[in-house]
C-alpha cells in the first residue's frame, strides 16, 4: 500500500480510471457524481486513505466542487480522512455484540496492539476502532478488515490473537 | 416444521450459484410475470398478497407500488434498499449471502411491474462481499437472459446495478439512500414529495426492503391468495427474524407471522431458549429502535393471552404495554445484563449515526448519550431520569425523518418498564459499577384478567 | 374564489391565497404574531428549510376534502396548504411546547456569549431564546467548541455559534458561481467549513453574513466597531455595475462602520448586494441617501435611537405641567 502525504501527487492508474468509467456508465447521462461513493471507495483500496489531493481529482474526474467530495467523504465513517494502520480491524460495538462480549475484545485490542482506538501500531501494520451495528448480530461479536471487508465472526480474545498473527504473516 | 418460502433451499449446496438455484425451481417467477402477466396484474398479485414491507415500517408493499407515478417519457425506478444496519437486524445480509438469486429474481420481477428499466441495489458499504455476490450473481443472470435488452424475448429490457454505500445506518431511510444514491451526503428529503413522485433523480421510484423484493418471487409463483393464506390476520406470509443476543441458538429464522413468542425463544426448531441456562429478562423484538419489552409482556399480553410475532400482537397494548415487529431484529437479553447500560449503548448508536441535519435529532440524541452515560456510570441524580423521559419527548415526532423517533422510544421504553433499575442505578453507585440489578419481577408471569375487566 | 386560490385559516384568522404557498408564507401575508419563526428557512433560497423545526405548527384540520388532522406537527415552511385547512400556531400550546423544546435544544451547545458577539441585537436566535427560552439551561455537559476561522480577510466563520441552518450554504450554491464552503461531518460534529484553508473570495459572497441567522458569520470589517443598537441605520443607494446598490448604512455619528443588505420584516435580505458596496464603499460620499431605515418598534435598535417622544397636548401650554415633565421634554428637543 501506498503511503500518501496530505498533499503529495497521485496518480490514477489506467486499470483504475477504466473501472470509474464503469461504475459512471451505470446513471443515466448527466448523473455522474453518483459514481462518488464507490469511487471513493476504489480510491481508497488503492491508497489507504483519502488525501486531499485524492479528493480533489475525484472531483475533477467527476466534474463536480472538491467541496461536493469533501462534504461526502466527511459524512460516511467508511472514508479515512488520515492514514490508518494497514490492516484497520473495526469491531462492532453496538448493543447486540455487547451483550455477548463485544467490550472485552476492543479491550483486548488495545492492550494486545499497545495503542488507542484510531492510533496506529508503531509499525504501521495495525488500527482499531470500535464501529456502529455491522448487521451480523447473531454471530458476535464480529470484526471487519478492509479494503476487502473480509469478517470474521464470534470472536474470543484467543480467536483475535490468532487473527493478529495471521495477519503479521500475511504482511 | 412451518411454511419456509425464502429460505426453503437454503441448506442445499451451491444454491448461490444459477444453475442449483434454477433446479430448485429458481426464475420460474421471472418466467411467469413476464410470459403470461402484465406489469398490473404483477401489482395486483402483491397488492392480493398483502404483503407489508419487510424493512419495518410495515407499509403494505402493493399500495406503495400504486402510488409511483407514471407520466409520459420520463424514467421510473426501482431501488433495493440492502443498507441492512439497524441493531439486532442481519437478515438481509443472510439471504444475499447464501441465496443472492432470490433477490434477483425479486428485483426481475418488481421491476417489471413498475415499469422500471434501471434498478439499484443499494447496499451498506461495509457489506463488500455481499457486493460481490451479487454483482457475480447479476452476471449469471445477465448470462442467462434475465437481464439485459428484449428478456426472454419478451420485448422487457432491464439493467441491474448494485450501489456501495459509505457507513451511515440512516441511509435506510429512502430518502437518505436516494441522496446517497445521487452521491451527496445521506441527509433525508422533507417529505412530500414523496418518492413515488420524485424520488432519484427527481424521477418517480420505489424504494423497497431486500426481504420484500425476495418475498415477490414466491407471491408470483404461488399466487398473491395463496400467500394471503399463511400468517395471521394482516400480517401475512412468512418473515425472516434475526435472533441475536443471550439465545441458545441466535440467527435467521424464517417464520409464518403468527408463531407464539414462546414458541419461538423456547422452542428447538427456533432459537432453542436462553444461552447457557439464563432466564429471559427483556426483548427488543423488531430492531433497537422498537420499544424494549420485559419478559413477561414479552411472552404475554397485558391482559395474559399469549403475544404472537405478528405486526399486530406485538404492537398490542401500545407503547405501554407493546412493542412494534419492526425489521424483525429480535434481541434478547438475559438475567445479568444491564438495562441501563444497553439503554445508553443504543443512545450512542443514534447520537453517532445523527445525520445532524434537524436540530431536534442532531442536539438531542447527544444529550441523552451524556445523560444516560452519567447514569450508567453512577453519576446520575434522580432527576435524570425524568430528564431523559421529557428530551426524549422533545426530539420525538418533531425531526424530519423516523431517526428521531427511534431515539426517543428505546429511552422512553426502557424507563416505562425498567425505572427500578434506572433509580437503583442513582441510589447505588458504588454497587452498580461492579453488580446487575438482575431479574427483579421482569419475568413475574401476567395473570389472565379477563375477569377482572369484566368485573370492573 | 379563483381556481388557484385557497383558504386557510391560521389561529382562527382567515386568509385567501396562491394555490402551492406554504403555511409559514400564508401566516406572513397575516403577519403579527402568528407567523411562526423561522430560523432556516429564507424565501429566496431554493430548498431551504425544514430543518430548524422552529416554525412546526399542528394543523387541525387537514383540508375542506380531508379533515382529519395532520398525526404529528408539521414544519410550517415546507408544507403547503390546502383548501379548507385549519392550522394553530400560538393558540395551540403543544406547539408552543414543542417550540420552547426546539429552543432549549437550539441553546443546549450554544455559546450563549451575546455579550461579545457582534450579532448580539440583531440575532434571530436571541429574540428566539427570549420569547420561548428557559431562565436556566437544563444541559450540564460541556459545550461543543470549534477554533474561530477567518474564511478571507472579510468574513468570520465562528462555528461555535452555528445552528447549522444551510442558508449560507444555499446562499453560495445559489447567489456565487462556485461554492467552496459547505456542511462537514455528520450528526453533532456536523460542521460549516471548507476543508482545507481556503478564502470564501467572489463578487457576492459576503451575503452569507446578512443570511446568518445567527452570529456564526459575520463582517470581520465591522468586528467589535461597536453594538449595533448603538448604530443608526440609514437606507441608501449608489450606481453600482454589480448588484442593485441598494444597502442599508449603518453609522456611528458620521462614519459608515459596516454596509448589509436591506432586510424586510421578516429579517430577509430584500435584494443580494455585492462584496464592492459592503466592504468597500465606506464613506457617506460613495452613497445617494435615502432616509432612515425603518425599524420595528420592539427591536432593540429602535430603543436607543427611534423613539419618539410625545408629550401630552395638555402639558406643554401648563407652567406646571411643563416644569414636572422638564426631563422628558428636552427629550423630545434634543432628537
Amino acid at each position: 500500500m501506498l503511503k500518501v502525504e496530505e498533499h503529495s501527487p497521485v496518480e490514477f492508474s489506467a486499470d483504475l480510471i477504466g473501472r470509474f468509467d464503469e461504475i459512471i456508465a451505470r446513471y443515466p447521462g448527466g448523473k455522474q457524481k453518483s459514481a462518488l461513493l464507490p469511487i471513493l471507495h476504489l480510491v481508497q483500496a488503492e491508497l489507504g486513505w483519502l488525501s486531499t489531493t485524492a479528493m480533489d481529482k475525484v472531483a475533477a474526474y467527476l466534474q463536480i466542487r472538491p467541496i461536493e467530495v469533501y462534504e461526502v467523504a466527511s459524512f460516511y465513517t467508511m472514508y479515512f480522512l488520515k492514514p490508518q494502520g494497514k490492516f484497520m480491524l473495526e469491531v462492532c460495538r453496538t448493543g447486540p455484540c455487547c451483550l455477548v462480549g463485544a467490550e472485552k475484545i476492543l479491550d483486548h485490542l488495545e492492550t494486545r496492539l499497545g495503542v488507542k482506538e484510531g492510533e496506529v501500531t508503531p509499525d504501521g501494520l495495525f488500527s482499531f476502532r470500535g464501529v456502529e451495528c455491522l448487521a451480523a448480530c447473531g454471530y458476535g461479536p464480529v470484526l471487519q478488515i478492509g479494503p476487502e471487508y473480509t469478517f470474521y465472526e464470534n470472536l474470543t480474545t484467543e480467536s483475535v490473537d490468532q487473527l493478529i498473527e495471521d495477519l503479521k504473516k500475511k504482511s | 416444521m412451518s411454511r419456509k418460502l425464502l429460505l426453503e433451499h437454503i441448506n442445499v449446496p451451491g444454491i448461490a450459484g444459477l444453475d442449483v438455484y434454477r433446479q430448485k425451481g429458481g426464475y420460474r417467477a421471472v418466467e411467469k410475470a413476464l410470459k403470461t402477466l402484465t406489469p398490473d396484474e404483477v401489482v395486483e398479485e402483491v397488492k392480493k398478497s398483502g404483503l407489508r414491507g419487510r424493512g419495518g415500517a410495515g407499509f403494505p408493499t402493493g399500495m406503495k407500488w400504486s402510488f409511483l407515478a407514471k407520466p409520459e417519457g420520463v424514467p421510473r425506478y426501482l431501488v433495493c434498499n440492502a443498507d441492512e444496519s439497524e441493531p439486532g437486524t442481519f437478515k438481509d445480509r443472510y439471504l444475499m449471502t447464501h441465496i443472492p438469486h432470490a433477490l434477483i429474481e425479486g428485483m426481475i420481477v418488481s421491476s417489471y411491474a413498475l415499469g422500471a428499466k434501471a434498478s439499484y441495489i443499494y447496499v451498506r458499504g461495509e457489506m463488500m462481499p455481499q457486493i460481490r455476490i451479487l454483482e457475480k450473481a447479476i452476471a449469471e443472470a445477465r448470462n442467462a437472459g434475465f437481464l439485459g435488452k428484449n428478456i426472454l424475448g419478451t420485448g422487457y429490457e432491464l439493467e441491474l446495478y448494485v450501489q456501495p454505500g459509505g457507513g451511515a445506518y440512516i441511509c435506510g431511510e429512502e430518502t437518505a439512500l436516494l441522496e446517497s444514491l445521487e452521491g451527496k451526503r445521506g441527509n433525508p428529503r422533507i417529505k412530500p414529495p414523496f418518492p413515488a413522485i420524485a424520488g432519484l433523480y427527481g424521477c418517480p421510484t420505489v424504494v423497497n426492503n431486500v426481504e420484500s423484493i425476495a418475498a415477490t418471487v414466491p407471491i408470483i409463483n404461488d399466487g398473491g391468495e395463496e400467500y394471503a393464506k399463511i400468517g395471521i390476520g394482516r400480517s401475512t406470509g412468512t418473515k425472516l427474524i434475526s435472533a441475536s443476543g443471550n439465545l441458545a441458538r441466535p440467527g435467521v429464522y424464517e417464520i409464518e407471522l403468527g408463531l407464539p413468542v414462546e414458541e419461538f425463544i423456547y422452542s428447538d426448531e427456533y432459537c432453542g431458549g436462553i444461552a447457557n441456562g439464563k432466564r429471559l429478562k427483556a426483548t427488543v423484538a423488531g430492531g433497537s429502535s422498537v420499544p424494549i419489552l420485559p419478559a413477561n409482556l414479552t411472552l404475554k399480553l397485558a391482559n395474559g393471552e399469549p403475544r404472537l410475532m405478528s405486526y399486530e400482537s406485538l404492537s398490542e397494548g401500545g407503547f405501554a404495554t407493546g412493542t412494534m415487529l419492526g425489521s424483525g431484529g429480535f434481541i434478547a437479553f438475559d438475567e445479568d445484563q444491564c438495562i441501563v447500560r444497553n439503554t445508553w449503548n443504543f443512545s450512542r448508536f443514534y447520537h453517532h449515526e445523527s445525520c445532524g441535519q434537524c436540530s431536534p435529532c442532531r442536539e438531542g440524541t447527544g444529550w441523552l448519550e451524556k445523560v444516560l452515560h452519567r447514569l450508567e456510570y453512577g453519576h446520575g441524580k434522580m432527576s435524570d431520569i425524568d430528564l431523559l423521559v421529557d428530551v426524549a419527548r422533545k426530539i420525538e415526532g418533531n425531526t424530519i425523518c423516523p431517526l428521531g423517533d427511534a431515539a426517543a422510544w428505546p429511552v422512553g421504553s426502557a424507563i416505562r418498564h425498567f425505572r427500578d433499575e434506572f433509580e437503583w442505578h442513582v441510589k447505588e453507585p458504588v454497587k452498580s459499577q461492579t453488580q446487575n440489578y438482575g431479574l427483579a419481577d421482569y419475568a413475574k408471569p401476567i395473570e389472565k384478567t379477563a375477569e377482572v375487566k369484566a368485573a370492573e | 374564489m379563483s381556481d388557484n386560490k385557497v383558504k386557510v385559516t391560521i389561529d382562527g384568522i382567515t386568509v385567501e391565497v396562491e394555490n402551492g404557498t406554504t403555511i409559514l408564507n400564508a401566516a406572513r401575508q397575516i403577519g403579527g404574531d402568528i407567523v411562526p419563526p423561522a430560523m432556516c428557512y429564507y424565501s429566496k433560497l431554493k430548498g431551504s428549510g425544514g430543518k430548524c423545526r422552529t416554525c412546526i405548527v399542528k394543523v387541525s384540520k387537514g383540508s375542506e376534502k380531508d379533515p382529519r388532522p395532520m398525526p404529528k406537527l408539521v414544519a410550517s415552511c415546507r408544507t403547503t396548504v390546502m383548501d379548507g385547512m385549519e392550522v394553530q400556531n400560538i393558540t395551540s400550546p403543544e406547539v408552543l411546547e414543542a417550540r420552547a423544546g426546539v429552543v432549549e435544544i437550539l441553546l443546549i451547545n450554544h455559546p450563549l456569549d451575546c455579550p461579545i458577539c457582534d450579532q448580539a441585537g440583531e440575532c434571530d436566535l436571541q429574540d428566539l431564546g427570549y420569547e420561548h427560552g428557559l431562565q436556566k439551561t437544563r444541559y450540564e455537559f460541556e459545550r461543543r467548541t470549534f477554533e474561530r476561522i477567518d474564511i478571507g480577510d472579510k468574513i468570520q466563520l465562528h462555528m461555535n455559534r452555528c445552528i447549522l441552518c444551510y442558508r449560507c450554504v444555499y446562499t453560495a450554491d445559489q447567489i456565487t458561481d462556485s461554492r467552496v464552503h459547505g456542511v462537514l461531518n455528520r450528526g453533532d460534529h456536523s460542521e460549516i467549513s471548507t476543508y482545507i484553508e481556503q478564502a470564501i473570495d467572489n463578487d457576492f459572497s459576503g451575503n452569507v453574513i446578512d443570511v446568518c441567522p445567527v452570529g456564526a458569520l459575520t463582517d470581520r470589517t465591522f468586528r467589535f466597531k461597536n453594538r449595533v443598537w448603538f448604530t443608526k441605520p440609514v437606507d441608501a443607494h449608489r450606481n453600482c455595475p454589480t448588484c442593485s446598490g441598494k444597502v442599508t448604512l449603518w453609522y456611528k455619528g458620521p462614519d459608515v462602520l459596516r454596509v448589509t443588505a436591506r432586510k424586510d420584516q421578516f429579517g430577509e435580505v430584500e435584494e443580494f448586494i455585492c462584496n464592492t458596496c459592503r466592504f468597500e464603499k465606506k464613506s457617506t460620499s460613495d452613497w445617494a441617501i435615502e432616509e432612515p431605515t425603518r425599524i420595528s418598534d420592539t427591536s432593540v435598535i429602535a430603543a436607543n435611537h427611534y423613539e419618539t417622544l410625545r408629550p401630552l397636548p395638555v402639558i406643554r401650554p401648563n407652567e406646571e405641567l411643563r416644569e414636572a415633565n422638564k426631563k422628558e421634554l428636552e427629550k423630545t428637543v434634543k432628537y
